[in-house]
């Protein structure tokens, strides 16, 4: 019993992250229809401007952080205006394998810089666990949980409250219309890959210290990401948050009963059964963001 | 005009032996031989159904598993207290299993196509060959995980009144694998130039028309999906039997992006866009190695792709071919190299 | 009495609330020439959509010489015969005029993919003769000067034409063409309305929609006339010119210019 609440604080924990990947991928995919296969890049990119900031800069860690959504920020809409806008109108096999080459690109580069060692964050947190009757938790992934957390929240309200955040909406839902009503599609477009980017860079800036960094770390990252949008449905933040616990969930109950070798192949499992068998995912009601 | 050109080809890959002494240009040679084997069968899907299938290295790799395992025997245990123990059996049948096992995972994954299109079908091949990767890397008992399967013989061929053949050296593979890829090349250009080709290309244009005279989408989205993944598996078998260690590592995904680069830059759709492709990505990094790391050359292989991608979207081949083609149309597009040519063979 | 081709029996469509065809009943004769026109809004793409297995029906059936062509996929129905035209995107337009009608030949004398394969005779003599069969194809809605052409480039009238021919190549016993006029000019027009007659002439059954009243009026042997999901008349085109409901529903405009 005490297995399955350790288990449950895990999933808690790696699932507000997977939460912030998919709500990330849910947004460029939903409103762009972008296969984005750069965000995995963007996660490791997240982690290893930590690993730049606090180790080889000794920033404070908590300062770190923001320096990290915003480079994730800033290098997702440098990618969307340099390759993305120029393809715009184009179909979707030119842009997927677009993307495919920033991807491969990207990572090498990451590999020719810092080598395929796996670096290490140093937190500010204490190393002994906080103890909660039978279950035990580090401060550092607390901590995760409630960044996490705040995250998804802010974004939410960016989406739901903001005057970009119903621009967003609109583009989704029809971009002719929309800018007709005089939104600036192309500065949407930017936003949103900017934003879903920033967000992947915050979770790999929030897990990088959990684990190690490394550079093709976000090559696993970035498949959970779709697993989880096309659990959620497509431009489906909801669905997005709760596709990420219920992944984190299917990987902590797959690794602690099944066999941890299988605990990554979860991700890819979800996807190719929902697509069988329910390809709209989970929560049926029709796609939108918000 | 241009079957001269095919034979003259042949003729001067075949005679390279004759003249080249670096073993370890002839390794790549192979190497590259082998895939662009794979190239050609990844083109048959992407270039001429126009299917994206990120998976194709788990056909590959599939193929080289069974037939390295063919060969080598193996006894594993199975749920239920069920045990299968295989003895070695010569490779060549290791080959031709390789192509009919890897045919049938074709099958399921065309299957698949029918009923998720578009960009998640590219997210589907991807998850599939992650998870063949998954499985080979943890069934051990099966696969040795990482620590590989090797060992693996060479292919023998039995003569007729001489004996057995046993390919082992450089020489006689690079024979056997140019052998392999003449006959896939002449394969895929009768399958392209027949109705099926028609009816691949017609559902590739415009489904819906197609649809309405009568072409069956599901077969034939199946049906090139099958002899994609045979021809894959053939390659990984040839593979197998000539570095003659395997591990979970041939199921990489940059394996993957490796044959999609290729087919992109020579050009999808067109019968020779692999070769080119191929000898170019297959070659390139053996003379890049003395100047520029591994990784280094992958960001600039990256590059090349997007830049490819931005400026000469069609590949190589169709763009010289619509360079010196006849000007026959006032439209930007031209039809693939395949479709030009036959034209020019029939109505020049 | 004419053999019954088409068989559209209590035919309803529903959107959600939406009625878009309601208990639509007709039925077209072999070799016929029948319409289907009504003001915009009717349902006729709709029926066309129903007819031809774009769309299944929310209730009725709709049968061609006696087979149901409920929940058959299109291709199924174009093995049956039922080949239709497409108002947009008529053509594969990467592919010259030549090119098309030799997919449309698809279904025609097939040999075995492995024959195919491996270049047999019986393969070659089979290739020989469908090509032969497209550049008559090609003649016959007279873009022989166009035949090497990407369809691509050619006028959307001369698409059309492209449309109908790939339509015939895959020798239909019933050809359903939908707005096979719009966009054409009115020389266009009148010789594609020959080309119908001519078509007709050689046994095929056909069923149109149209809106352009004076086509419809000079090629039809009878005529369907929908409004509001509804067939509001039926009959031959003088019938419909003078028919109270239809000079109604088209407020006077379309029936007086015919």
């Amino acid at each position: 019993m005490s297995e399955f609440l350790q288990h449950l604080i895990n999933m808690l924990v790696l699932g507000g992250t997977y939460a912030l990947l998919g709500i990330g991928l849910t947004l460029i995919f939903g409103i762009m229809n972008v296969v984005n296969f750069t965000h995995g890049v963007l996660y490791t990119f997240g982690a290893y401007i930590m690993f730049i900031v606090v180790q080889q800069l000794g920033i404070n860690f908590f300062l770190a952080l923001p320096l990290a959504v915003v480079a994730g920020w800033l290098l997702g809409a440098a990618i969307e205006l340099t390759l993305l806008r120029p393809l715009r109108g184009s179909d979707i096999d030119t842009t997927m394998l677009v993307m495919i080459g920033a991807w491969i690109a990207m990572q090498s580069g990451a590999l020719w810089i810092w080598g395929g060692v796996a670096k290490s964050v140093a937190t500010p947190f204490p190393e002994a666990p906080l103890v909660l009757g039978p279950v035990s938790v580090s401060w550092l992934r607390l901590f995760v949980l409630a960044a996490a957390a705040m995250l998804i929240v802010v974004t939410y309200l960016l989406i739901n409250r903001t005057k970009l955040g119903c621009a967003m909406r609109a583009t989704f839902q029809d971009q002719d219309t929309a800018s007709l009503m005089g939104v600036n599609v192309d500065l949407i477009y930017t936003s949103t890959f900017a934003i879903g980017s920033s967000l992947a860079a915050a979770a790999g800036a929030l897990l990088g210290p959990v684990y190690v960094i490394f550079p093709q770390m976000g090559d696993l990252a970035a498949v959970k990401a779709f697993a989880i949008v096309i659990l959620g449905g497509l431009g489906n933040i909801t669905g997005a948050v709760i596709g990420g616990f219920i992944l984190a969930l299917a990987e902590e109950l797959g690794a602690g009963y099944v066999s941890s070798g299988y605990r990554d192949a979860m991700g890819f499992l979800i996807i190719i059964a929902v697509l069988i068998f329910k390809p709209t995912g989970l929560f049926a009601r029709s796609e939108r963001v918000g | 005009m241009k079957s001269g050109v095919a034979i003259l080809t042949v003729v001067a890959f075949a005679s390279v032996p004759l003249w080249l002494r670096d073993p370890y240009l002839m390794n790549a040679l192979i190497t590259t031989g082998i895939f662009i084997i794979g190239a050609m069968s990844l083109n048959l899907l992407l270039g001429f159904t126009g299917q994206l299938s990120l998976g194709h290295i788990a056909f590959f790799g599939i193929g080289a598993y069974v037939s390295a395992l063919t060969s080598l025997g193996f006894d594993v245990g199975l749920p239920f207290g069920l045990r299968i123990v295989h003895v070695p059996w010569p490779p060549i049948v290791g080959f031709v299993l390789a192509i009919v096992i890897a045919g049938l995972c074709g099958y399921l994954v065309g299957l698949l196509s029918f009923r998720v299109r578009g960009a998640y079908f590219v997210i589907v091949t991807i998850s599939f060959a992650e998870v063949v990767r998954l499985v080979a890397l943890n069934w051990v008992e099966l696969t040795q995980g990482p620590l590989a399967l090797t060992n693996i013989p060479s292919i023998t061929i039995g003569l007729p009144g001489l004996g057995d053949l046993t390919l082992r050296t450089k020489l006689q593979n690079y024979y056997l694998v140019l052998s392999v890829a003449v006959v896939t090349y002449l394969l895929i250009s009768r399958l392209v130039h027949s109705h099926f080709g028609r009816a691949m290309r017609g559902l590739m244009e415009n489904e819906t028309l197609a649809v309405s005279v009568g072409i069956d989408v599901t077969k034939t989205l199946t049906l090139a999906a099958v002899i994609s993944a045979g021809i894959a598996g053939a390659a990984g078998s040839l593979y197998a039997h000539y570095i003659r260690i395997i591990d979970p590592e041939v199921f990489a995904f940059i394996n993957t992006v490796t044959m999609v680069i290729m087919v992109i830059t020579g050009g999808k759709g067109s019968l020779a866009g692999p070769v080119v492709g191929g000898m170019i990505f297959g070659l390139l990094p053996v003379f890049l190695r003395p100047i520029m790391a591994p990784e280094a050359q992958w960001i600039a292989y990256g590059g090349v792709l997007i830049v490819i991608l931005f400026v000469l979207p069609r590949g190589i081949v169709p763009s010289l071919a619509q360079r010196f083609a006849k000007p026959r149309s006032r439209a930007e597009t031209v039809a693939p190299v395949a479709f030009a040519e036959r034209d020019a063979k029939e109505h020049a | 009495m004419t053999a019954i081709a088409l068989q559209v029996e209590q035919v309803a469509v529903h959107f959600g609330g939406l009625v878009a065809l309601s208990d639509m009943t007709f039925t077209v004769g072999e070799g016929e020439i029948v319409s289907l026109i009504g003001p915009n809004g009717a349902g006729k793409t709709t029926a066309f959509n129903v007819v031809t297995g774009f769309l299944d029906p929310t209730h009725g059936a709709v049968s061609y010489r006696g087979t149901a062509l409920n929940g058959l996929k299109p291709h199924q129905i174009a093995d049956l015969g039922l080949i239709r035209t497409f108002q947009r995107t008529s053509v594969f337009p990467n592919d010259t005029v030549y090119d098309n009608l030799l997919v449309g030949l698809h279904r025609q004398g097939r040999v075995s993919l492995l024959e195919a394969i491996l270049g047999l005779p019986r393969a070659r003599s089979s290739r020989r003769r469908l090509r032969e069969r497209a550049s008559e194809l090609v003649e016959w809605v007279g873009l022989e000067r166009r035949a090497h052409d990407l369809a691509g480039s050619l006028s959307y009238g001369e698409q059309r034409l492209v449309g109908v021919a790939l339509a015939l190549a895959a020798e239909p016993s019933m050809l359903l063409l939908d707005e096979p006029v719009s966009g054409m000019n009115a020389s266009e027009t009148h010789t594609f309305v020959q080309l119908v007659r001519n078509i007709r002439d050689r046994g095929v059954t056909i069923l149109l929609v149209e809106h352009d009243m004076p086509m419809v009026m000079s090629v039809s042997d009878r005529i369907v006339v929908l409004n509001y999901g509804r067939i509001i008349a039926e009959g031959s085109p003088d019938v419909i010119r003078n028919d109270p409901a239809v000079i109604e529903a088209y407020l006077g405009q379309g029936a007086a210019r015919a």
